[in-house]
């Protein structure tokens, strides 16, 4: 159906519990530290859940759970018009003619009919209230968790799979859905069913109702035992689907490598391990939750037939018969229906217990899975305790600043000082200045170390160093992805910390090595960098990153449709649409990662002569891969283990021979 | 379609008999019992003086046929686990054995994920499929079946009943299933829009927040999200009528059978004759069951539907064709490293209208090294392809050791000829386990011996577990450079005849690039080699270099004759050269 995969579970083989290591210090990508689980249960999960719906459809759910009464009493109803069908009308009719019975049975029988009939309204109205409920319900689901997700710190999309958090939203809310939709309704349906028909037992005949209390408790013993051992190998189940899940991913992916190290057979065996155990596990838990079902329902058949045996017994030995009714009919003799009553009852009993029983694993995988959604909606948002603001300005004759509404294309620091209750504005002009700054992914492992550096506004910036020496964390800095631990960033002056988030990162464009475009237009991808832009701005912004010529050349040009991360374009063309949507932003200061992949020479040629064009006029921060650009920055910064090892100018580097030196003529790779 | 899978059952199909079986035995046990349970406590035999005798005779049976019933259930429920989940592990397997058969064609023909939601979720629904059509499909028929005899052997003028409400009953859950199935399809569609949208929201999430799209994606979101609800609600809304209308039908037909039933009774005069009292409790019991065969039926029938789909996606893994397998008794033997190209002409379709390769004429002897250049879609990696048969030349023919490609044993021609892809990976296992693809036999020191060639041996090592180092699923905790290097170093362990790098030592730094092309030079002499690179560093040392141009050799020669005859070549080293001009001048500055 999609070709979208949602979950990718690791496969847990033995050798990544034994070695944890990872030559790199980059935060990690893996589902290891998955807060909740697969299965586990979070307290409060339930309540959360009831009062989330009862806050947002308490009407609804008013009327629903009346309906729901009023459809638990088809059973009840239905014995009792037979009962005193059979036992009163009938032998009457017998005894003394049809005439003599005629209206009350029609009467009896249109009763009924109209009972029947508010029944289905009821069903009907109950069944279109929680289609409503539960679809809402979902979507409010949904919109919160995606809302929340926005908010959360990029720390977290970096500390999770993303294959999990997508089951969150898929998987997750599915079972969510069941639980809503069906199981609850079910079991309170089941309930009232259930209260109904022992109450109305009791009524008839206590001798009769111990006998069906004795069933209920062995059903309830089966439940446990076979329901029980259900759950637990449906468990190993999923867990051995996803593990060969993994492996087939895995194999799929690398098919071609297989292919070509005729690894085919040896693949063929590892499966068939991953396959069998599958079996064994699938097997086990199918047979559990094939049996449960006809073993129920069959202790009702015995329950049923010792039920008639004893109710035989008692018409037979006219035993005296009693029961709540011998409160206000006195103690009466056994007939025949109120045995067919009684039948009819423990019948629709027994289906019902069955029914529950059919909802307990379903009720646990719903259970899990609104904690793994509410897991999500409880992580931590990311913190802003920002408040000088970015705003469009215009100068005054004096020169000083004042806030306009109108795009002028100058910028100001909109600064409130507490103190003196005073408001600055500070023109935005992408001074940067990084100051002893220390930094580390988790508390045990710094990865940058007293690191200075500044930049003037327009000048260009290169780092450069081995693989995990820190490049990138330093622009995730300045963007605060990430918060530094401990020394100062300032901008034009202002600690980053006091600007508000939202208004800092407008104020910097990013064009990331790995490329990401959205589903839509070309037009959309460009126009993403500012919303407001015309078609005519997206489209000088694609002529400045030299994307125009190949957009042009699109089958609908700016129409053309990108989906799945524009895997229609090539690697250089899709890098080429991220420099003209970070050029349509504008911003004053960029932050480029420049691409290692393998692109053509010509494009490549054309995706460096637009990186170029958009940096000038800017503060530039580049993570440089190409010597070319890293030769005309006014500033290279050689990192090496977190610290900034050497600095400056191409030419006092090269003169300098060190690790620059060393780097640049190819003796380290330049990653 | 059908067929085809069921070519899968295989061992499984002794239980796949028997659950039926047991089925039928259970559905016939349990519409027995309304009827003899009506009998037991007939009131006519209840009051004659053999009363006693006469419930526990009928005890006796009932609990009979209550146990038959029970031990049919539960094995039934045994051999449909056994025949559902052997069906669905034999299909797992022959899908995973076909996609082992796969050429590249074939491969490239099904995305990656595409196959793993086969293999995963669409055999599972087929599974499911299966063990509701052996349990209940044809258990309810006769349940059904049996219901509607009991029926007419109770009261054939009340069952008569049944036979007008059926119809229309099945008239309206089908009507429903009609009318909700358009629904579903496009629901799912606007689901996969949604969860496509997290994804990229996800995958994306640095660009989001860097242009502070954080609202404009949750508008984005919410209002795929509400088109999910909008279409979900409608179809919720009309299956919501099934379980009234089930209601309605029910209850009608009890209410008009108790009227009509009792008044057979009454006007009999009597209540012992043909139709008494407690029998009129069995006629609705029946009732229920041949109402409640209808809609389930009307279930089962919408789960087929549902993993028709699933069924057909299966079925085309299945019947897809190979085209290329080996040949039977093929050459076992390569003789040597020596690759003729006669002729070829190549398409990756029959119907692309468009040669990706065409008149290519090549020569290249055993043990020579062969540099390719050419700029991205001149087909570089289509060429090299076609040697150890990834591909199968369209037109003309492609020699290996003198002999056509396609005559060797596939196996041994790819054991000979090793290539290192573009697009390579490395599997979750650690670095011992990820060499050893390409020799499962290889004692550690041949594993430390191709890692030197490859320039690996040293960053191993600098990991604390060394060679034990767990590579992660896609080996995303090496470099890029480390990850090519161990890819070469697999590649090398086959002891092949010919060695082709497409494009492997891309991210590794000039001169490692070099220590490895000079080890090649020294230690496997009698490969060939072959080298498609982007830098004119990496080849210009080669034997010849074969100049590829819109899927054409335009140049075929060794540096010197290039850079005299070919304008793309010269073009190219100019460019490139130009930005080492400086590490020369540093060079010539150290001789001085």
């Amino acid at each position: 159906m999609s070709e979208t995969k949602t979950s990718q579970p690791t496969p847990q083989t033995p050798h990544s519990s034994q070695s944890n290591y990872r030559p790199m210090g980059r935060p990690m990508r893996g589902g290891r530290g998955m807060p909740v689980p697969k299965g586990a249960i979070k307290k409060g999960t339930f309540p959360r859940l009831i009062k989330m719906l009862f806050k947002h459809y308490k009407w609804y759910l008013v009327v629903a759970l009346i309906c729901i009464v009023i459809n638990a009493t088809v059973n009840l109803v239905s014995s009792v018009f037979l009962q005193s069908l059979i036992d009163d009308v009938i032998p009457a009719g017998v005894a003394n003619g049809f005439e003599s019975v005629a209206e009350k049975l029609l009467g009896m029988t249109l009763a009924m009919a109209g009972w029947y009939a508010v029944i289905v309204v009821a069903s009907f109205a109950y069944n279109r209230i929680m289609a409503v409920v539960t679809q809402g319900m979902l979507c409010q689901l949904r919109k919160d968790m995606f809302a929340k997700m926005q908010s959360l710190p990029i720390k977290y999309f970096d500390t999770h799979a993303h294959g999990e958090i997508m089951s969150a939203y898929t998987n997750d809310t599915d079972t969510v859905r069941q639980l809503i939709g069906q199981s609850i309704p079910t079991l309170i349906s089941s309930t009232f069913t259930l209260l109904f028909s022992v109450a109305l037992m009791l009524w008839y005949s206590l001798w009769l109702s111990l006998i069906v209390a004795v069933a209920t408790i062995v059903m309830s013993f089966i439940i446990k035992k076979i329901g029980g051992g259900s759950a637990k190998y449906m468990v190993e189940r999923q867990r051995s689907l996803a593990v060969e899940e993994g492996f087939v991913e895995e194999m799929m992916k690398g098919q071609k490598v297989v292919k070509v190290f005729t690894y085919e057979d040896r693949a063929k065996v590892d499966f068939d391990k991953y396959n069998d155990k599958l079996y064994q596990d699938s097997v086990r838990a199918n047979t559990y939750g094939n049996i449960l079902g006809p073993i129920l329902g069959n202790v009702g058949n015995f329950n049923y037939v010792i039920l008639t045996i004893v109710g035989g017994l008692l018409l037979v030995s006219k035993l005296p018969n009693v029961g709540l009714s011998s409160i206000f009919q006195g103690i009466g003799v056994m007939e025949a229906g109120i045995i067919v009553a009684f039948l009819g009852m423990s019948k629709g009993f027994a289906q019902t217990v069955n029914q529950m029983s059919q909802q307990v694993s379903m009720i646990a995988m719903g259970l899990a899975g609104a904690s793994r959604v509410f897991t999500v909606m409880d992580e931590e948002p990311e913190k802003d305790e920002g408040y000088v603001t970015l705003v469009n300005a215009k100068r005054n004759a004096d020169g000083s600043l004042t806030e306009t509404q109108e795009r002028t294309g100058l910028w100001a620091w909109k600064h409130y000082h507490k103190s003196d209750d005073t408001t600055t504005y500070i023109e935005l002009k992408g001074d940067i200045v990084m100051e002893n700054v220390d930094f580390g992914y988790v508390p045990e492992k710094q990865v940058l170390t007293d690191v200075s550096l500044y930049a003037k506004p327009g000048q260009k910036i290169a780092f450069v160093g081995a693989t995990g020496a820190g490049k990138t964390t330093i622009t995730n800095l300045i963007n605060r992805f990430y918060d530094i631990g401990d020394g100062k960033i300032r901008y034009d002056g202002i600690n980053i910390n006091k600007i508000k988030k939202d208004d800092l990162r407008r104020s910097l464009g990013v064009v990331l090595q790995d490329v990401n475009l959205f589903t839509g237009t070309v037009m959309d991808n460009i126009r993403y960098g500012r919303l407001d832009a015309s078609d005519a701005e997206c489209i000088a912004a694609a002529k400045l990153s030299n994307a125009h010529d190949f957009i042009s050349r699109l089958p609908n040009g700016y129409e053309t449709v990108l989906t799945n991360n524009g895997s229609n374009l090539s690697q250089g063309q899709r890098q080429l649409l991220s420099i003209a949507r970070a050029a349509v932003a504008d911003p004053p200061v960029m932050i480029l990662d420049e691409a290692t992949s393998s692109i053509d020479t010509r494009t490549e040629a054309l995706v460096t002569d637009g990186m170029d064009k958009l940096m000038q006029g800017r503060t530039v921060f580049v993570i440089a891969h190409r010597l070319s650009t890293v030769r005309n920055s006014d500033a290279i910064m050689v990192l090496d283990h977190g610290k900034i090892i050497e600095r400056g100018t191409h030419e006092q580097l090269i003169e300098q021979g060190g690790v620059y030196y060393q780097l640049y003529t190819g003796a380290f790779e330049l990653e | 379609m059908v067929k085809t899978l069921l070519k899968s059952v295989r061992q499984y199909k002794k239980p796949s008999i028997i659950t039926p079986i047991f089925m039928l035995i259970e559905a016939f046990c349990e519409c027995l019992m309304p009827f003899l349970m009506s009998q037991m406590i007939n009131e006519d035999a209840l009051a004659s003086s053999g009363a006693m005798s006469h419930i526990l005779k009928y005890g006796l049976i009932l609990v009979l046929l209550a146990g038959i019933s029970l031990t049919s259930g539960a094995l039934a429920g045994k051999f449909a686990a056994q025949a559902s989940c052997g069906f669905a592990t034999n299909l797992r397997h022959d899908l995973f054995y076909k996609v082992q058969k796969f050429s590249f064609a074939n491969v490239d023909k099904f995305s990656t994920s595409s196959l793993v939601t086969r293999l995963t979720t669409d055999v599972t629904n087929v599974q499911m499929a299966y063990q509701m059509s052996l349990r209940i499909a044809i258990r309810v028929p006769l349940q059904f079946l049996f219901a509607i005899i009991m029926s007419f052997s109770i009261n054939a003028s009340l069952a008569w009943i049944f036979v007008v409400i059926v119809p229309i009953l099945f008239g309206f859950l089908f009507s429903i299933v009609r009318v909700v199935m358009p629904f579903f399809r496009r629901i799912f569609k606007k689901y996969d829009a949604l969860n496509n949208s997290v994804q990229e929201n996800v995958g994306g999430i640095r660009v989001v927040k860097s242009f502070v799209r954080e609202d404009y994606e949750k508008e984005k979101f919410n209002k795929a999200a509400e088109e999910v609800r909008n279409d979900f609600t409608r179809a919720e809304k009309i299956i919501a009528l099934n379980s009234p209308i089930m209601t309605l039908f029910v209850n009608m037909a009890a209410t008009v059978i108790a009227y009509l039933g009792s008044k057979a009774i009454i006007d009999s005069g009597t209540l012992s004759g043909a139709f008494v009292p407690t029998e009129l409790s069995a006629l609705i019991t029946y009732g229920i069951q041949v109402l409640s065969a209808c809609m389930m039926f009307s279930m089962v029938f919408v789960m087929m539907t549902m993993s028709v789909e699933a069924g057909r996606r299966i079925s085309e893994v299945l019947k897809e064709e190979v085209d290329i397998v080996s040949p039977e008794n093929g050459i076992k033997v390569v003789k040597d490293g020596s690759i003729r190209f006669e002729n070829v002409n190549f398409k990756y379709s029959k119907e692309a209208n468009k040669y990706a390769l065409s008149d290519i004429d090549l020569e290249i002897e055993a043990g020579q090294t062969i540099g390719v250049l050419g700029g991205t879609g001149s087909s570089k990696t289509t060429l090299i392809q076609l040697i150890p048969r990834l591909y199968d030349a369209t037109e003309g023919r492609v020699l290996v050791g003198g002999v056509d490609v396609k005559d060797y044993d596939l196996d041994v021609l790819r054991r000979e000829v090793s290539v290192v892809l573009q697009k390579n990976v490395l599997f979750s296992g650690t670095i011992k386990e990820n060499l050893r693809w390409g020799d499962e036999n290889a004692k550690d020191e041949d594993l430390v011996r191709v890692c030197k060639l490859a320039q690996a041996d040293e960053f191993i090592r600098s990991f604390p577990d060394g060679y034990d180092t767990y590579i992660e699923q896609g080996g995303t905790n090496v470099s890029g450079g480390q990850k090519q290097r161990l890819c070469i170093a697999r590649a090398l362990l086959r002891k092949p005849k010919i060695l082709i790098l497409d494009d492997s030592t891309s991210a590794v730094d000039m001169k490692t690039d070099a220590l490895i092309r000079r080890a090649f030079e020294e230690e496997i002499p009698d490969t060939t080699k072959i080298i498609i690179a982007q830098r004119v560093a990496s080849v210009e040392h080669a034997d010849k270099i074969i100049i590829l141009d819109g899927g054409k050799i335009v140049a075929f020669g060794n540096h010197a004759e290039l850079l005299e005859t070919s304008e793309i070549y010269r073009e190219i080293y100019d460019a490139q050269t130009k930005s080492r001009s400086v590490e020369e001048k540093k060079g010539e500055k150290d001789h001085e």
